[in-house]
């Protein structure tokens, strides 16, 4: 009988670029900056990884189909590399294999690397088209990210009797918090701390949501190199060891999309693997359990409702403790302690190890003094692809024990 | 005894002023300001002959079991396509099976009479039971020109049969002459016309009459037998002349609804007779005659059915539901007279895969969804696999029309970054009475009025414009209707 991931696989080291409108620098570059960090901090040599799993996204735009470019671009010498690709969470689909591969005990040293260059579109947001494929052309909206996300806010307010106007302070909240966080850190995209006032009164992108309610669209690349806890124990013997606690995910089955129970106010696959993720972690009060987490802010309605799809916040009740600080770095469950999505940026491709990477040196104790969470065990990070009606949820919790 | 059955109508939601386009371009031809007057229906950006005439047709079809449909044909010198049957993307929109006749009647514009003409005597002739008739037209002036201040958009559609019919066919004389009052040559985006006094006098004053004496004549009547006179002639001075030449009553004198609609092409004898018939009594005698290389004159009696007509929207209940389009300039964004910016997301590229579509045609242009043999649930679009994950039966789809569900708003939103040259672009998800929920986008409403839980009908509408291929694609959009709620 499966018994799940935990404490079965360590890590060893993580690596991750700046993120940003890096004009100078192709998803090649990017992606040797990240592994290049990532080996240094592992404290091993090359030809010790044994195979890889490698994330991108927008292959049309970018790198080009399979493993191929990116396994050139690090010269991986002749191992297995496999490309994943799962939307905004293809870097942690990228890590949970990676993970997978040493549990298995098929491998010992194996690396996950994702990488994004989104800023040679020409234009601002995401591309869209082709991604959706040939049904989408002939019968699907003309939709954006965040319309798609911007109709959480109308649905919720319909479900819960939120006002529109209370929402748009919270979110306003949430994206202020994020700024100020990302304000402290050199790494990331967006490094200007913004006032709710500013937030709320920004152009509208898509109803309700404004400018600062939107992630950045960046440039950048993480990776994380995996190994047993015993290997790791034995390579850093005076090291805190992060161990892998939970990696769960829930794709959407198409109820959503198609069905009328989901009314469209919450994430389905977000509630589904999060209760998946804290069995595995033997995680039984999230609220306290956890220390701090990386949510997939892609937009701050996106933050806001998953904060009660990770059962964290009642349902119901994300408006009492967004606006409570709950959430705020000196509360009691620190989010985006990096400026997540909203301000260190998302690459594609890149965002769900940019997450760990996060909770791994919050866990690690690297951080300035300035945004360090104290006494932290525990981290979840939550990176969700696609549309809130058919997506893709893949979680992970990493721990210092 | 074959005649109309049913009658729809549509005019386009947004009207804009005439003063409006006077304004703009009254400098550049001051001899305009006769015709700015009233104002001109303008189909909406998302709109054209195809998707109005479906409209139309789906008003006329309002209650009528669409099965007993033997046919479409569609009248305009607007079609989408040269080669592809116009009629028979309209012939899907309305949900028809494919074992029908369809064709497309165009070139002069009085390709709609002759389109009911033909349906009338393929029905009498008992070679089909009941055929549709459609005609839109969506035609362009050249800004500055009176063609741009005096055309109009608009559909009428009517059900031809042999049964409770409400006007009966009682007879039609035809006049077909090569008259080059107005053309387009195939490449031409603007209509051209010859002088306005040549079109009067030699082709009103000498066409119309003859056409409608040649069916006096042929069935021994009088002019005063007819209640109703519905032709078409869009110059007030030339009206009143041929009213007094051929002795029509004013009050037999059907409008041309030149204020409200503006003159609807290959649409107009048509709009106005379904507007005629929406006033019609019992034993009211109409004389339908149309104009453009030459003229088709169509006598009808109205019977005792027609007080148990459908309840069709109409001409009339398509014009009371209106909105100022309060600006020229988007006018002409709509028309692609002139070129918008809608940005570099908007170039993105994707093809119209025939085969792919051909797979999807049921879907995609008549919305048909499917229903589970098994468990009953509807599913939209159908899926091989039912999606009620208590059954999951394959291949247990039974075809199931969305085009006719009311549906309700479940989340909304406004949308700046998507590229249309109607921003923001409002969609949502919608949920259906009777079970099933998709994404669409909403046309023809105000986002400030679009709230969670208002109803929606479902209207076909161009989906795309592809330029460098010339493709327009279709799917349906939601309309929040606030008198459905």
């Amino acid at each position: 009988m499966a018994d799940g991931i935990k404490d079965k696989v360590a890590i060893l080291g993580m690596g991750c670029t700046r993120f940003g409108e890096r004009w100078d620098a192709s998803a090649e570059d990017l992606a040797v900056e990240a592994f290049v960090e990532c080996l240094e901090d592992a404290g091993i040599e090359k030809k010790e990884i044994q195979a890889a799993y490698v994330g991108t996204h927008y292959d049309e735009i970018n790198l080009g189909k399979a493993a191929v470019p990116l396994a050139g671009a690090l010269k991986l010498p002749y191992i297995p590399v496999t490309r994943t690709e799962n939307f905004c969470a293809t870097a942690t689909e990228a890590f949970r294999a990676a993970c997978y591969s040493v549990a298995a005990g098929v491998y010992d040293i194996v690396l996950a690397l994702g990488v994004e260059k989104l800023k040679d579109t020409g234009y601002g947001g995401l591309p869209g088209g082709a991604a959706l494929g040939i049904n989408d052309y002939m019968m699907g909206a003309n939709l954006t990210a965040p319309g798609m996300f911007a109709q959480l806010a109308t649905a919720y307010s319909a479900k819960w009797g939120v006002s529109m106007e209370k929402i748009k302070d919270a979110i306003a909240h949430i994206s202020a918090k994020s700024h100020a966080n990302g304000s402290m850190n050199p790494k990331a995209h967006l490094r200007k701390p913004v006032s709710e006032e500013i937030i709320k009164a920004a152009p509208l992108i898509a109803y309700p949501l404004g400018l600062f309610d939107c992630c950045g669209v960046s440039d950048g690349s993480a990776a994380a190199i995996v190994t047993t806890p015993e290997i790791a124990k034995s390579l850093k013997p005076n090291q805190d060891m992060i161990k892998v606690k939970a990696l769960q995910g829930a794709v959407s089955s198409g109820q959503e999309a198609l069905g009328t129970e989901w009314d469209g106010s919450h994430f389905a696959t977000t509630r589904i693997a999060a209760e998946k993720a804290y069995e595995e972690a033997g995680i039984q009060n999230p609220r306290e359990a956890i220390s701090m987490c990386e949510v997939h802010d892609c937009f701050s309605i996106t933050e806001f409702v998953t904060m009660e799809d990770l059962h964290i916040s009642p349902k119901g009740g994300a408006y009492e403790d967004v606006m409570g600080g709950f959430y705020d770095l000196d509360g009691p469950v620190p989010c985006q302690v990096d400026g997540g999505l909203k301000c260190f940026g998302h690459p594609i491709g890149a965002s769900g190890l940019r997450m760990i990477y996060a909770m791994y040196e919050q866990l690690l104790e690297r951080v300035g003094e300035e945004r360090q969470v104290k006494n932290a065990r525990m981290g979840l990070t939550h990176n969700l692809g696609g549309f809130p009606h058919s997506n893709v949820c893949a979680l992970s919790i990493i721990g210092r024990d | 005894m074959a005649g109309i059955c049913t009658y729809g109508g549509y005019v386009p939601r947004y009207r804009l002023n005439r003063k409006l386009i006077y304004q703009a371009m009254g400098w550049m031809n001051p001899a305009n300001i006769a015709n700015a007057k009233g104002e001109k229906a303008v189909a909406n950006f998302d709109e054209d002959s195809i998707t109005m005439a479906v409209a139309a047709g789906l008003d006329s079809l309002n209650g009528m079991d669409r099965n007993k449909l033997g046919g479409v044909y569609f009248a305009s010198t607007s079609m989408p396509y040269k080669e592809r049957l116009n009629a028979g993307i309209v012939s899907a929109a309305l949900g028809l099976g494919d074992q029908i006749r369809a064709a497309d009647f165009s070139g002069g514009l009085k390709a709609g009479t002759s389109a009911l003409l033909s349906a009338l005597e393929a029905v009498g002739s008992k070679g089909v039971s009941n055929l549709m008739v459609t005609a839109a037209d969506c035609r362009l002036g050249q800004p500055a020109s009176p063609q741009e201040l005096i055309f109009g958009d608009a559909a009428a559609a009517l059900v031809v049969g042999d049964e409770n019919v409400i006007a009966e066919f009682k007879g039609s004389f035809s006049v077909t002459c090569d008259f080059g009052d107005h053309y387009r040559g195939a490449n031409a985006k603007f209509d051209r016309q010859w002088e306005d006094r040549w079109i009067r006098d030699v082709g009103f004053d000498r066409i119309v009459p003859e056409a409608v004496n040649g069916l006096l004549a042929k069935y021994s009547l009088k002019i005063d037998d007819f209640s109703k006179v519905v032709y078409d002639c869009q110059y007030a001075a030339a009206r009143k002349k041929l009213n007094k030449v051929l002795g029509i009553a004013p009050e037999a004198d059907q409008s041309n609804l030149q204020q409200e609609v503006g003159h609807c092409g290959a649409a107009h004898s048509l709009v106005m007779l379904v507007a005629a018939l929406e006033a019609a009594k019992p034993g009211d005698q109409i004389l339908v005659v149309s104009f453009g290389s030459g003229c088709d004159a169509l006598w009808f009696e109205v019977t005792e059915n027609i007080s148990h007509a459908n309840g069709a929207k109409g001409v009339s209940g398509a014009l009371a539901s209106r909105a100022d389009l309060d600006n020229y300039t988007k006018y002409l964004v709509w028309r692609d007279i002139l070129p918008g910016d809608t940005g570099l997301r908007a170039e993105e590229d994707l093809w119209t895969r025939w085969s792919a579509l051909w797979r999807n045609r049921k879907t995609v242009l008549g919305l048909w969804g499917g229903k589970c043999r098994k468990c009953g649930t509807v599913q939209l679009p159908p899926q091989k696999m039912c999606v009620n994950p208590e059954c999951g039966a394959v291949d247990q789809m039974d075809d199931y029309l969305f085009s006719d569900k009311i549906g309700h708003i479940a989340s909304f939103t406004g949308d700046m970054l998507a590229a249309s040259l109607n921003p923001p672009a409002v969609y949502g998800q919608v949920v259906f009475e009777g079970g099933g929920k998709m994404l669409f986008d909403f046309t023809d409403c105000d986002m400030k009025e679009v709230k969670t839980g208002m109803a929606v009908t479902m209207s076909f509408r161009r989906k795309y414009y592809d330029a460098g291929r010339d493709i327009t694609g279709y799917f349906w959009k939601a309309v929040p209707v606030k008198e459905v709620e």
